[in-house]
């Protein structure tokens, strides 16, 4: 699945976007954040704070217990601050 | 009913957008126009910049979904909703909102509210540039509770 990444979170993982295939024991959006926090320092680094990090499936907003099977983009960011 | 959403890197002109939202009508009694303009301080530091991140697709979707939400909920002619991403100079606008109505209430209200989803909803990051560096804008708790006001039954606003 592709995932995308904005502001703070973006540039802490070090890239806008990447391809990604986690284990199908990743079964929600939290899971997901669990799972990328072990995937290196940035990533670590990136979604420490996973309180604070909001999520969408395929442009939806979705909370932490949002299943991912079927998503094609997944995208992680900080609470909005536009307007 | 005439919506116009667009996301643009340049700047717009928002009495021309008005002019544009009631030309050749005579059914629109009102219009509201909000319109979010660069601060040249955040925290009494002056900023040099903001740059405005969005997440393109999804911002044109959250948009759209909020101003048929408005639509359902106020009895609009019309609703222009444009936000500028990229980088943006004290000063300059940031974002306008203009709702039509034959009367006010249902303009004032609905623009409101816009907003409200728009600061807590819409898919925009600020990143303040000044001189002690770039620094990503906090979002504010007090956006949210504005906008948690509008979960009440449809028409309990109109008692306030």
């Amino acid at each position: 699945m592709k995932l995308v990444y904005f502001a703070w979170v973006r540039e802490r993982v070090g890239k806008a976007e990447e391809e990604l295939a986690p284990p199908a024991s990743v079964r929600t959006v939290a899971d997901l954040m669990r799972w990328l926090s072990e995937q290196g320092e940035e990533y670590a680094h990136a979604f420490e704070q996973s309180k604070s990090i909001r999520a969408a499936i395929d442009k939806n907003h979705v909370r932490p217990d949002a299943a991912i099977a079927g998503a094609r983009e997944i995208a992680f960011f900080p609470p909005m601050t536009g307007g | 009913m005439q919506i116009t959403v667009r996301l643009q890197p340049e700047d717009f002109d928002v009495a021309a957008e008005q002019a544009a939202l009631t030309r050749g009508r005579t059914d629109i009694g009102a219009v509201v126009t909000f319109t979010g303009i660069c601060r040249g301080a955040e925290s009494g530091e002056p900023i040099a910049a903001l740059t405005l991140e969005h997440y393109p697709g999804m911002a044109e979707a959250e948009i759209a979904r909020h101003v048929e939400e408005a639509k359902s909920r106020w009895p609009l002619l019309g609703v222009t909703v444009i936000h500028r991403y990229g980088r943006i100079a004290p000063g300059e606008n940031i974002m306008m909102v203009a709702t039509a109505s034959s009367h006010r209430e249902a303009a004032f209200a609905a623009a409101d509210f816009l907003m409200d989803y728009l600061k807590t909803k819409a898919p925009f990051w600020k990143q303040v540039e000044s001189k002690s560096g770039k620094a990503w804008v906090e979002a504010k708790g007090a956006d949210d509770q504005a906008a948690a006001r509008w979960n009440k039954p449809p028409g309990s606003e109109a008692a306030e």
